[in-house]
């Protein structure tokens, strides 16, 4: 944490652990005290990111235990290569990559030892049909206009905790880029030009996925939060 | 229900663009015919609300407690690796 650091050259591009010109404050400061071997500054990190690790991690394997094994993993990657990182990418985005290639790892792992349909998510039930419709694109009036439009949600329902387990567990259901998205899009709050760093996705693809996994988000809450209204 | 000119959207193309809308990445006149069809859309209006309320849901799993023993298994990594380096 030495403060004279404003004489310090920035141009320097060597894999040492000093070219971190890139990155904010906040974050230098971070891989600094992570470096000194701050346990605090480790577990704050651990605290802000664990859930959306292990959410991003079980895109990849079959369940949420192996999930939190790849999350260790991912640490112990992590940590080693913390004297090698370079920022040229937001650190969380730079432990992300980590995470989703551990994670990538372990899942083809377990793809050659595990029966595949153990893998399937076990969504026999609930599967959600779309209650609205809309009209065929050669409707003599209204074409591709509701046929039966959205129902109005309760609003105490989204506040109930039914809700949030709903969510959770169709974001589960996700293909993983989709679900990496909204993990970190709208659970998390990171904003876009970091989730596509962490990803190696373009903006416009971002959007699409997200798009699809909001969708299918809403829709599972659909039929559910509209039911007490006539 | 909109009104249904060949200009305007359909509610069946208008969800397909909520997320380019609220991430302020449609060009100018998509945006106005999104907001147009809105006005008029009772049944677009309510998606849309329903979209933004799902978002807002979804921001909630942030708070979940951690599982009992991560903060510990983790934190035993985290002392390997610094007597290790």
């Amino acid at each position: 944490m030495a403060a004279a650091v404003s004489s310090e050259e920035e141009t320097d591009t060597a894999q040492q652990g000093a070219a971190l010109a890139l990155l904010t404050p906040e974050d230098r400061a971070l891989v600094d005290r992570l470096r000194a071997g701050d346990e605090s500054t480790f577990l704050s990190i651990v605290e802000k990111n664990h859930r959306a690790m292990v959410r991003v991690a079980m895109g990849y394997v079959s369940s949420e235990g192996v999930a939190e094994e790849v999350v260790q993993e991912a640490w112990v990657g992590i940590l080693q290569g913390l004297h090698k990182f370079e920022g040229r990418c937001p650190l969380r985005a730079w432990m992300f990559r980590i995470l989703i290639n551990c994670a990538k790892m372990r899942g083809a792992r377990e793809a050659r030892s595990v029966p595949f349909s153990a893998l399937e998510s076990e969504s026999s039930e609930g599967e959600c049909r779309p209650v609205e419709s809309f009209r065929p694109p050669d409707d003599p009036r209204w074409p591709g206009h509701w046929a039966r439009a959205p129902e109005r949600w309760a609003d105490e329902r989204l506040a109930d905790a039914e809700a949030l387990i709903r969510i959770k567990a169709e974001i589960e259901k996700l293909p993983p880029n989709q679900r990496q998205v909204i993990t970190l899009r709208d659970i998390e709050d990171w904003d876009s030009a970091e989730v596509c760093d962490a990803l190696g996705i373009s903006e416009a693809n971002q959007r699409v996925l997200l798009h699809r996994a909001r969708t299918r988000v809403r829709q599972a809450l659909a039929g559910w939060a509209a039911e007490e209204t006539p | 229900m909109s009104a249904a000119r060949p200009q305007d959207l359909a509610c069946r193309e208008l969800v397909e663009l909520l997320t380019d809308f609220l991430e302020g990445a449609l060009d100018e006149r998509t945006r106005t015919q999104v907001e147009q069809h809105l006005v008029l859309c009772p049944g677009c209006t309510e998606y849309l609300r329903q979209f933004r309320a799902t978002i807002g849901s979804a921001r909630k799993l942030a708070e979940e407690d951690l599982p009992p023993g991560v903060r510990e298994g983790l934190l035993d990594v985290f002392r390997h690796w610094r007597h290790g380096s």
